[in-house]
């Protein structure tokens, strides 16, 4: 568990490290991600070295929102101001986004099925 | 001090109250309780009855937050499992990525326009489906309110990850790609938790999802905005 933390931490570090270095507007959780996965693919990393702490954290994600979640209680002022806007403006977008991205992305690997069998898993 | 200031007891509460609430949906099925929200409602209803501040429970929870930053890296695992599959349709999912991306920037904006939104709570609201760094570098870069943007993208999640699969099927989209790209793209990384239960595949694209979404929302977002007419 040690290696996995350490590697981890590690990707983690260097998602900071980049992200102080070079100023990209990207957190540094994100570079750190592509980092690792770049490093798995490379063998670099090996994936028995990450795959025990990575499953747990992925698994329990949602729970780690919670206290963050709680957060809602300062803006309760704004919210019931402007619930309307706020609650319908989110609902719709987000319905379109799911709609829009997932029919766009059906629609171009039907396009292109032909060439590709993947999309029949 | 009061007993129920202690930071052990309060960290003990929230994952007691967590664990509680993931019962409550396995013995009741029910999409609407959903474990993050109803944790989130019995302890903002805990606190505003006991009278703990939310200064007082967030410096508590500090170990909980902090394992956010790994939980987000350790998401490269399993991007790193579906690299194979991403690298053969690169294509269609950076141009579903970018249009999602788009829609959802314009549409929260116009959206929130018509129902009457203030300037300040249309820009907290421009960057609500990215993981919340990036919205909040965004909303406040545009004059939005960080805190307003961190509350309104989680409860995002919290939506997409409950009603997520539903809109999937509505919008008749049947790839699991497809629809893992979609809860990425919508809901971050609670939607990508809603998608890993689903099974391992909708996870992983839903966090190749949210990834695209976050890299084209911080290049892009700015640039849509100032189009729609909003200046930084």
């Amino acid at each position: 568990m040690i290696l996995q933390c350490a590697v981890l931490f590690a990707f983690m570090a260097l998602g900071e490290f980049v992200v102080y270095f070079t100023g990209v507007p990207i957190p540094s959780s994100i570079v750190g991600m592509i980092l690792l996965a770049v490093a798995l693919k490379l063998r670099i990393v090996r994936e028995m070295w990450v795959n025990k702490i990575s499953d747990f954290l992925v698994k329990n994600l949602g729970f780690f929102f919670v206290p963050a979640g709680v957060g809602v209680m300062n803006c309760f002022g704004l919210i019931s101001e402007q619930w309307l806007p706020i609650a319908g403006a989110s609902v719709v977008s987000t319905f379109l986004i799911i709609a829009f991205t997932g029919r766009i992305h059906q629609l171009i690997r039907k396009l292109g099925s032909h060439r590709n069998e993947l999309y029949r898993e | 001090m009061n007993f129920i200031e202690n930071e052990i007891f309060l960290l003990s509460l929230t994952f007691a109250v967590f664990l509680a609430s993931r019962m409550l949906q396995r013995r009741t099925g029910l999409v609407f309780l959903n474990p993050i929200l109803v944790s989130i409602v019995v302890l903002i209803a805990f606190l505003s009855f006991s009278g703990v501040s939310y200064g007082t429970y967030s410096d508590s929870c500090r170990y909980i937050d902090f394992w956010l930053k790994p939980a987000v890296v350790a998401l490269g695992v399993p991007l790193y499992r579906q690299l194979e599959a991403i690298k053969k349709q690169i294509l269609p999912l950076l141009l579903a990525e970018l249009a999602g991306c788009v829609v959802g920037i314009v549409s929260v904006v116009l959206v929130a326009e018509l129902l009457g939104a203030s300037r300040e709570v249309v820009m907290s609201l421009a960057p609500k489906a990215v993981t919340t760094p990036i919205a909040i570098e965004i909303s406040s870069a545009m004059g939005g309110i960080p805190a307003l943007t961190a509350s309104v993208v989680i409860c995002t999640g919290i939506f997409g990850g409950m009603a997520g699969f539903r809109m999937v099927k509505m919008s008749h989209i049947k790839s699991p790609i497809a629809t893992g790209i979609s809860l990425g793209t919508a809901a971050h990384a609670v939607g990508t938790s809603a998608a890993m239960e689903k099974g391992y595949r909708y996870g992983a694209f839903s966090s190749l999802g949210l990834t695209l979404n976050g890299l084209f929302t911080a290049l892009l977002a700015p640039f849509i905005l100032s189009l729609m007419g909003y200046s930084a």
